[in-house]
């Protein structure tokens, strides 16, 4: 089988079991679930957030770059044929395009890959938008590791391309309930903005905890005296299963989820991490130029002191296969979490 | 308040001649403008800049609608420079326009000015985009386009570029963009110099031919000697029955008006010397001939 084949050559640690008769993971789908199995989710949270937002706001248009069916834009093509462009697979030409609407008045979300966006578009993304400082909404998918396509559609280093960019706000949703609220916040946000996308089933896990997403803000999930997991994206779901199971443990971690990525909510965070408590970052990114680094120099920048133990994807090109077995490879998955922080305290 | 009347309008009361001497003379300002910048920083994109200035005089005084008082006009069609360094020429324009103050000119370049060398949105009224990474001027025409078509404006919008920009691959995904938009209201102006920074296109990377590369990704266009301003009224005339984007590929002289410099070897940054200014000018005022 070629996916095994290419999965020994890389070394991954994972061996052909077919077979001895033990059933192996495979990579169905180029988007694969990261949901856990009988999590709540909710459908396509970000096509009927933007339906919404539409209905009151005539200026708001949609594009895409081959990629509708895929960003969960179809829901807004769909509704609103007259108010979405399909700019074919380029995404250069779309997001300069994109800029070229902002230029005449209209509020313009802009869909396709995170690696796409950030890599290949990176120029337009920074020249046309960024630079004017126009109102358009970029939406990339498959942020971090969210396939099990290999680094072709693994965006694991986005937000270190894109943290560069002057006027760039970014926004890494934990799950359906931050989307909801994230893409009426983005549009009203006067300069460019970067989304990075959960799409289909999306899990629902922040209406449980008296929270509402707010750009710009980190917010305390849950509080805990010995351990503070900082996270972003969906890793805040990870961090919060992972809080619970280190109770049993006897270790209390409080969860800082920080949805907005840039600009850094820098006070809250240096507040929170003024205390004696372990300091871990949860990111579905790379370690290099994410929230780990960002935490650390906010830190360093206010000249507070302290350890932070990163969890992140590692400084590689990683491995294609299954999203359960990679998310577990790479420290991603709860249990992973869990079993870092432990071995962290001892 | 007044507007800049568009080309049919006039064009249908100015004799065809009368249209022509008025377009020509304004070339002759916006080039001894461009050389008047040029002299004030001893450099710039001086060969290029008289190479199309007949083209933005067409553009300015016998196409364009604005208002010189007000550029942010939302009725305003959209002049798009891609090509960042042909600012100084722009600027030329722009001053010829009523946009700018002639006056003004002589900041080109200097700092605090609102005229950098590369032209830039922020700094300049009329000045539409931010140009200089070659290959975006296209794609933003084809959002501007879109999204005027989109509100109901019927403004046009032209966006020129070079030959050399050609080469970006990103030109070609906004000529698919266009053709399959069906944009009737874009209009590329290609200017075919044949010079880039490393020497000749033809050498560089070769675009010919650039009229079918054009029309098979489904444009209208239209090639005329970019110096010619009776064949440039007759194509922009063309062009604006084409039902799709259409493309006038202007054929121009680098140094044109100045006969020593459209004689010296051609470069992408044409070295002219300290006494050679007010020689220059001599030729493009007609003094010397």
């Amino acid at each position: 089988m070629a996916t095994g084949a290419r999965l020994r050559r890389r070394d991954t640690g994972m061996t052909a079991t077919g077979a001895t008769g033990r059933k192996r993971l495979t990579t169905s789908a180029m988007i694969a679930s990261f949901a856990d199995p009988g999590q709540r989710t909710t459908p396509a949270p970000f096509g009927h957030a933007l339906n919404r937002l539409a209905e009151q706001r005539p200026e708001i248009v949609g594009l895409s770059a081959d990629l509708a069916k895929y960003t969960d834009m179809h829901i807004f093509r769909d509704v609103h044929p007259e108010r979405f462009f399909q700019m074919g697979m380029a995404e250069q030409s779309m997001l300069g395009a994109a800029a070229g609407m902002a230029e005449v008045g209209l509020t313009p979300f802009a869909s396709t890959y995170c690696v796409f966006a950030s890599r290949r578009a990176y120029d337009f993304f920074c020249l046309d938008i960024a630079e004017p400082g126009l109102n358009v909404n970029v939406v990339g998918g498959l942020p971090g590791l969210t396939t099990g396509y290999g680094p072709s559609h693994q965006a694991t280093e986005d937000m270190a391309i894109l943290r560069g960019m002057p006027g760039l706000t970014i926004v890494d949703p934990c799950d359906s309930v931050d989307i909801e609220q994230a893409v009426p916040q983005l549009a009203d946000t006067p300069g460019p903005t970067y989304l990075r996308l959960l799409r289909g089933k999306v899990p629902t896990v922040l209406d449980e905890y008296d929270y509402r997403f707010e750009l710009g803000k980190a917010a305390e999930l849950r509080t805990g005296r010995d351990v503070l997991l900082i996270s972003t994206g969906l890793m805040t779901m990870r961090a919060l299963t992972a809080a619970q199971e280190l109770g049993k443990h006897h270790v209390d971690a409080a969860v800082l989820h920080v949805p907005t990525v840039k600009p850094l909510d820098t006070e809250r965070i240096v507040a929170e991490a003024a205390t004696d408590r372990l300091v871990v970052t949860l990111e579905n990114h790379s370690v290099v130029g994410g929230l780990a680094e960002s935490v650390a120099s906010s830190l360093a920048f206010a000249g507070q002191c302290a350890r932070i133990v990163p969890i992140a994807l590692p400084d590689e090109f990683l491995a294609a296969g299954a999203l359960p077995t990679l998310h577990d490879r790479y420290g991603l998955s709860s249990d992973g979490v869990v079993r870092r922080v432990l071995a962290e305290m001892k | 308040m007044s507007v800049q009347p568009h080309a049919e309008r006039v064009g249908g009361s100015a004799s065809r001649s009368e249209r022509i001497a008025r377009i020509t003379e304004s070339a002759r300002r916006i080039r001894k403008n461009a050389l008047d910048m040029g002299e004030v920083q001893g450099q710039g994109y001086i060969a290029q800049a008289l190479g199309v200035a007949d083209i933005l005089a067409v553009a300015y005084t016998d196409r364009l609608r604005y208002r010189a008082e007000d550029p942010e006009w939302e009725g305003r069609d959209r002049f798009l420079l891609s090509i960042g360094h042909y600012a100084i020429a722009l600027y030329a324009a722009l001053a010829e326009a009523g946009i700018l103050d002639v006056a003004e000119l002589e900041t080109y370049g200097a700092d605090e000015s609102r005229l950098p060398m590369s032209g830039m949105a922020s700094y300049t009224p009329g000045m539409e985009i931010s140009g200089g990474s070659l290959g975006h001027g296209l794609t933003v025409a084809v959002g501007m386009a879109l999204g005027l078509r989109h509100r109901g404006n019927g403004a046009r919008v032209y966006n020129l570029l070079s030959d050399g920009e050609l080469d970006e691959g990103s030109t070609w995904e906004a000529a698919l963009a266009a053709s399959h938009h069906e944009l009737g209201n874009l209009t590329a102006i290609v200017d075919v110099n044949h010079l880039q920074a490393d020497g000749p296109t033809d050498g560089v990377l070769r675009t010919e031919p650039v009229v079918d590369k054009w029309r098979a990704f489904g444009w209208h266009a239209v090639r005329v000697d970019g110096n010619d301003v009776d064949a440039l009224i007759s194509a922009f005339d063309e062009l604006d029955e084409a039902a799709g984007p259409s493309v006038l590929v202007c054929d121009t002289r680098v140094g044109r008006g100045v006969p020593f410099l459209e004689q010296r070897e051609k470069a992408h940054f044409m070295r002219v010397e300290e006494h050679e200014w007010q020689l220059a000018r001599d030729y493009v005022e007609g003094t010397r001939v």
